[in-house]
């Protein structure tokens, strides 16, 4: 593969393309295929070729188009974007084509929703068909890549890495530029370049849809990744929960390798680059870096101490660099465009954008991209179109597990890692469910505790045994047989587990309960003094959470 | 080649193995390998049970406790064969604070099993998950490999009728 042969696919497509005249993009990423948007491209193909407009019509399959909650979502070539499409619906949208919209089923885009929003990392979702590498070509995929393989040198990619202040995006924020550099800096015989798809935080969706929706986009950040530090293997560690996205991937893959932009000698360069796919199983401790790097190894994903590092001894003790999925997603664009560009966008200290898994209690629910430093008001009021049902706010999650719940207080405040840190939360992966009345905070507390309880690895005492603990005191504040006594003895194991833990799991455990308590003590109070929950969830009888 | 390092024989004649044996063997035979051995074996048989996890220990050389302590460790693998339907109720944040918990209540008073167990009629499963992914479509249930959203109690309740009919 040679830049030339890289235009000419870009140029055949283009020239495919434009051959039709008009275009239907069907979503077909997993939150619009359980609405049966698989039945509703079949459809649409069918009339088309009733029609005998096989030329002049293309209908495709596309990624995620962000207003998950309005699926089967479609949009064509004219601009329109239709919601809750059915099979039966086939016939007005081709017709919308030389007559009126099918307004019974047209989603308005002039909306906040799509107007706030700003696409690098999502830029072609919903717009390529994710399975065509010639569709990714033709969207100037894998430009990057030839760019810094043939005009650049390792130690020029990194430095626009570093001045793009591009920071990781699978939770805590370590500047990724630095983190390349480590890596290049490294003495091994063998580099490996590792990608975090184990996306374990619940309510989180955006690697599923990136992965789904755009997989070259990730893998031309990996090779570019690789290229930069001296790696020439690869691994994505994906969750075996999300079987498009591992379908899509393998495909990705097999054609990058078709092509020549994976294997040996790539773009007539002595760069050198596999990548392989090694499925989770299941436990979010493996999001932490050296519990991946272990399960990777076909061990039990139990995290070691660090140091070393992963960036000087990580898998299978050599050195390896390991990034989130939408890390990946940002670095193409920004060798296209230079780390000056992307610099431009967002706060001081967080820089680009954010995909955020908008979910909840909102009224539009899905995926969205917004500038770093957006406020959390104009996330849940504007984007996400309010609270439904006349309910009145009352918290927003951010971090999963690991995260916290933010109170109406913080709501002017901006969506950046340092802001969010302050308030008690973390930015985390990307999850962001709304909260409204119904919603009792202790029983959210007992819900994550249940949940990294249970996640728990067991190797250190203050994680295995103290959220355990933990939960046991808040099943009691919420079955109403708690004494004051608890809470002291709550925030004491709160302290005791983010300094002592292993890993980040049980150093970040405490965040919800921490975080709840600072926000929220008067529910608290409630549940121990008079016995009962404002919210009216807690005493019911019924299951508390996962078993 | 002694007889401790000759290849081990799958248990049955079943062809499955053949699959297995192929994973086997693109992993080198090679501990590093034992995750992805162990996907296979689920994908192919439904679960692992002690003879595969025995079969799968020797053919990687690993202790069979390491074989079992994975097995063990990671939610996704199950020694148990399934019913003939599985019910998955998503237990994701999103999914939980619309109503996932109801559900969930519900599903255990109709079956009379908790997550993880099937109905003594072997027809249900019943399993939660962490997170889906399908938030925008909370509360989320996955009905034999078909993803729900949005679903209500009342047809949770159809389908386990359904599914319960002898």
């Amino acid at each position: 593969m040679m830049t030339e042969d890289l235009d000419q696919i870009a140029e055949t497509e283009r020239a495919a393309q434009s051959r039709f005249g008009q275009c239907v993009r069907v979503c077909v990423a997993a939150g619009c295929l359980s609405c049966q948007s698989q039945e509703v491209k079949t459809a649409l193909d069918e009339e088309v070729k009733r029609r005998g407009a096989g030329d002049l019509c293309q209908v495709k399959g596309v990624g995620c188009m962000g207003l998950c909650s309005e699926g089967p979502l479609v949009s064509t070539s004219t601009g329109a974007l239709y919601k809750k499409v059915e099979a039966s619906d086939s016939a007005a949208i081709l017709d919308s084509f030389s007559g009126p919209t099918a307004s019974h089923l047209t989603c308005r885009t002039d909306v906040p929703f799509f107007q706030r929003q700003r696409k690098i990392v999502l830029e072609n979702s919903g717009v390529i068909d994710p399975e065509r590498i010639e569709e990714y070509i033709a969207t100037d995929g894998y430009t990057a890549l030839i760019k810094a393989l043939t005009e650049m040198n390792p130690r020029e990619v990194i430095e626009q890495v570093t001045r793009s202040g591009l920071r990781g995006r699978g939770g805590a924020g370590y500047p990724t530029g630095l983190k390349w550099s480590t890596v290049s800096k490294s003495v091994g015989t063998q580099k490996y370049v590792i990608c975090n798809a184990d996306e374990g935080d619940p309510g989180a969706f955006m690697d599923r849809s990136v992965l789904e929706s755009d997989p070259h986009r990730v893998l031309e950040g990996m090779l570019i990744a690789a290229f930069a530090v001296g790696a020439s293997e690869g691994y994505i560690y994906v969750r075996a929960e999300y079987p498009l996205a591992i379908k899509r991937l393998r495909t990705a893959i097999r054609q990058a390798e078709r092509v020549g932009l994976l294997g040996t000698g790539i773009c007539g360069t002595r760069f050198n680059f596999r990548v392989d796919l090694r499925l989770g199983a299941g436990a979010f401790v493996c999001g932490e870096e050296t519990a991946l790097i272990a399960s990777i190894e076909g061990k039990r994903g139990t995290p070691r101490p660090r140091p070393p590092y992963p960036a000087m001894e990580g898998l299978f003790g050599e050195p390896t660099l390991i990034n989130n999925v939408e890390t990946y997603a940002n670095i193409a664009p920004i060798i296209r465009n230079g780390g000056d560009w992307y610099a431009e966008i967002g706060t001081e200290k967080s820089k680009g954008t954010k995909v955020f898994a908008l979910a909840g209690r909102v009224a539009n629910t899905g995926l969205v991209e917004v500038p770093m430093g957006i406020s959390l008001r104009e996330m849940v009021f504007e984007i996400g179109g309010g609270i439904p049902e006349g309910r009145k706010f009352k918290a927003v999650q951010t971090g999963g597990p690991s995260g916290g719940c933010l109170p109406p207080e913080c709501l002017d405040m901006p969506v950046d890692y340092e802001s969010l840190a302050r308030a008690g939360s973390i930015m985390g992966s990307g999850g962001m469910i709304v909260m409204d009345e119904s919603s009792c905070m202790v029983d959210v507390a007992k819900y994550f505790m249940d949940f990294c309880m249970t996640e728990s690895c067991g190797k250190c005492i203050p994680c295995r045994v103290g959220t355990y603990q933990m939960h046991r005191i808040l099943t009691a504040i919420s079955t109403m047989t708690a004494t004051q006594q608890d809470i002291k003895m709550l925030e004491e194991l709160c302290d005791l587990l983010k300094h002592t833990s292993l890993c980040g799991l049980g150093q970040s455990a405490p965040n919800p309960v921490v975080s709840t308590l600072r926000s929220f003590a008067d529910e608290y109070r409630a549940h121990i003094e008079e016995r009962r929950c404002p919210a009216g969830v807690c005493g019911a009888q019924r299951a508390g959470g996962a078993a | 080649m002694t007889p401790y390092l000759a290849k081990p024989v799958p248990p049955t004649q079943d062809k499955r193995w053949k699959l297995v044996d192929a994973t086997i063997r693109k992993q080198g035979q090679q501990a590093r390998g034992l995750i992805e051995t162990l996907h296979t074996v689920q994908e192919a048989f439904g679960y692992l049970d002690e003879q595969a996890l025995r079969y799968v220990a020797m053919s990687l050389r690993v202790p069979l406790s390491r074989a079992y302590g994975v097995a063990t460790f990671y939610h996704f693998f199950t020694l148990k064969p399934a019913g003939e339907h599985t019910c998955v109720i998503c237990m994701g944040t999103a999914c939980y604070i619309k109503g996932a918990p109801l559900l969930l209540d519900a599903v255990q008073r109709e079956l009379g099993i908790v997550p993880g167990e099937t109905t003594a009629d072997k027809k249900v499963s019943l399993l939660t998950a962490r997170c889906l992914g399908s938030c925008g479509l909370a509360p989320a249930v996955v009905y034999d490999q078909q993803v729900a959203g949005k679903v209500g109690a009342q047809e949770i309740h159809e389908h386990m009728g359904k599914w319960m009919q002898p």
